[in-house]
């Protein structure tokens, strides 16, 4: 199979010399201009520490918070529209959902940019999802806490 | 000289009749991946039975086939003595120096599977292009740097200086880290273990000056921050370096430095 392959390179149109030169194949990594620029920026730092941090944060408020919902005082049963009313009622409980909802989108959505700059191959991809993941994250907090502020337990 | 006198597990030299030689050999499988571009664009597995003594190592067996079986069998290897760094491959599904994996360590009752280490281009059969793993290693600046008069002899240190990044001089750059790193397997950008072990090899020597140049490569989007430590790396490096320890510190040194 090998055998009516040229290998030397010495004879044939084809072969490569000093003026028919081998194509250079370029490494991945070399510098081009379509190579980002170093940002020079902590955000990757910053990244890494809110995930480590606010991942404590998130066991006790989430664990207290499911514990709270579904096992404690009659579990699941008990949640309604008054049973919400009267924790809002409370700035403490308040702060303690405003909280959890700001850390738990920020986290899930920074370790969604990771996920999406691991595994999207091709640039455009991975803008079209970051874009996605980006806007459904601002609209997520941001409705919610609007929520949260502007709740009125006398709707009707 | 008889081979009586011979200690225990020494090879069958020169003089050992056939049948006293050929008396502990086993048939092994050899299962190799296959790939070559002049012929199909497609790698497939070969399997090769061969008679090998069960002390022998992968790259024996790789030898004999491509010596007395197929010439046309490709891979890298120079020193053969786990030195040089040439053959690591993905051996069992595992990164191992094929120089240093020994057949009856690796259960020569089922076929030994042998393919290309992942995450680079397969040029042939076993070689790959090694190219994007060294590029990432020359750009943690893998030299030494320093600033004013040169020392007539030599640049001293202390022993506990030198102990502080002596596990990480151990490495022979064959890319058994970087190319077990399933972040590198992704699009090949993050630096690796392999460069950012050279790089902590030189951010904690007390001689090196370039230690805040080297922290500010690695602080970026492809540097330490995409590391997952999954442990791959440690389980790989055949030097038994601590690939992970090695990257943790060198965030620890990043996360100090800012705060």
């Amino acid at each position: 199979m090998a055998t009516d392959i040229e290998l030397t390179g010495t004879s044939g149109a084809d072969a490569y010399g000093p003026d028919n030169p081998a194509p250079l194949i370029e490494a991945p990594r070399a510098r081009t201009a379509r190579t980002p620029k170093a940002t020079r920026t902590n955000f990757e730092l910053y990244g890494w520490l809110f995930m480590r941090l606010s991942g404590i944060v998130l066991v006790v408020l989430v664990l207290g918070h499911l514990l709270i919902q579904l096992v404690l005082d009659g579990g699941v049963s008990k949640i309604g529209f008054a049973f919400v009313a009267g924790r809002w009622a409370s700035p403490f409980w308040q702060t303690w959902d405003l909280v959890m909802l700001w850390l738990a989108m920020l986290h899930g959505a920074n370790g969604l940019r990771t996920i999406i700059n691991d595994y999207a191959e091709r640039d455009n991809t991975r803008l079209w999802l970051k874009m996605l993941l980006y806007t459904a994250t601002v609209f997520t907090v941001l409705l919610g806490t609007l929520v949260i502020f502007t709740f009125d337990p006398n709707i009707r | 000289m008889s081979t009586a006198t011979l200690p225990k597990g020494a090879e069958g030299g020169p003089v050992d009749s056939a049948e006293n030689s050929a008396s502990h050999l086993i048939t092994a499988t050899i299962r190799i991946r296959r790939f070559n571009p002049e012929v199909s664009g497609e790698a497939s597995w070969q399997d090769f039975r061969i008679e090998i003594d069960p002390k022998e190592r992968v790259l024996d067996a790789l030898h004999q086939i491509k010596w007395e079986v197929d010439g046309t069998l490709t891979f890298r290897r120079s020193c053969a003595h786990g030195i040089c760094g040439s053959d690591a491959m993905r051996i069992n599904g595992r990164n191992r120096l094929a120089c240093k994996t020994l057949i009856k360590d690796i259960n020569p009752d089922k076929p030994i599977t042998v393919e290309p280490i992942k995450g680079l281009t397969v040029l042939k059969d076993l070689v790959v292009d090694m190219d994007p793993f060294f590029q990432a290693y020359r750009d943690v600046m893998p030299f030494l740097v320093t600033s004013g008069n040169e020392p007539t002899r030599e640049r001293r240190q202390s022993a506990a200086d030198r102990e502080r990044f002596d596990d990480t001089t151990k490495c022979i750059l064959c890319a058994a880290c970087t190319s077990s790193c399933p972040v590198f397997w992704n699009d090949g950008q993050y630096f690796g273990p392999a460069a950012i072990v050279n790089a902590h090899r030189f951010i904690f020597d007390s001689r090196d000056e370039a230690g805040e140049q080297r922290l500010e490569i690695l602080n970026d989007r492809d540097g330490v921050w995409r590391c997952r430590t999954t442990f791959n790396c440690t389980d790989a490096c055949p030097r038994g370096i601590e690939v992970t320890k090695a990257i943790q510190e060198v965030k620890r040194a990043l996360i100090t430095r800012r705060f």
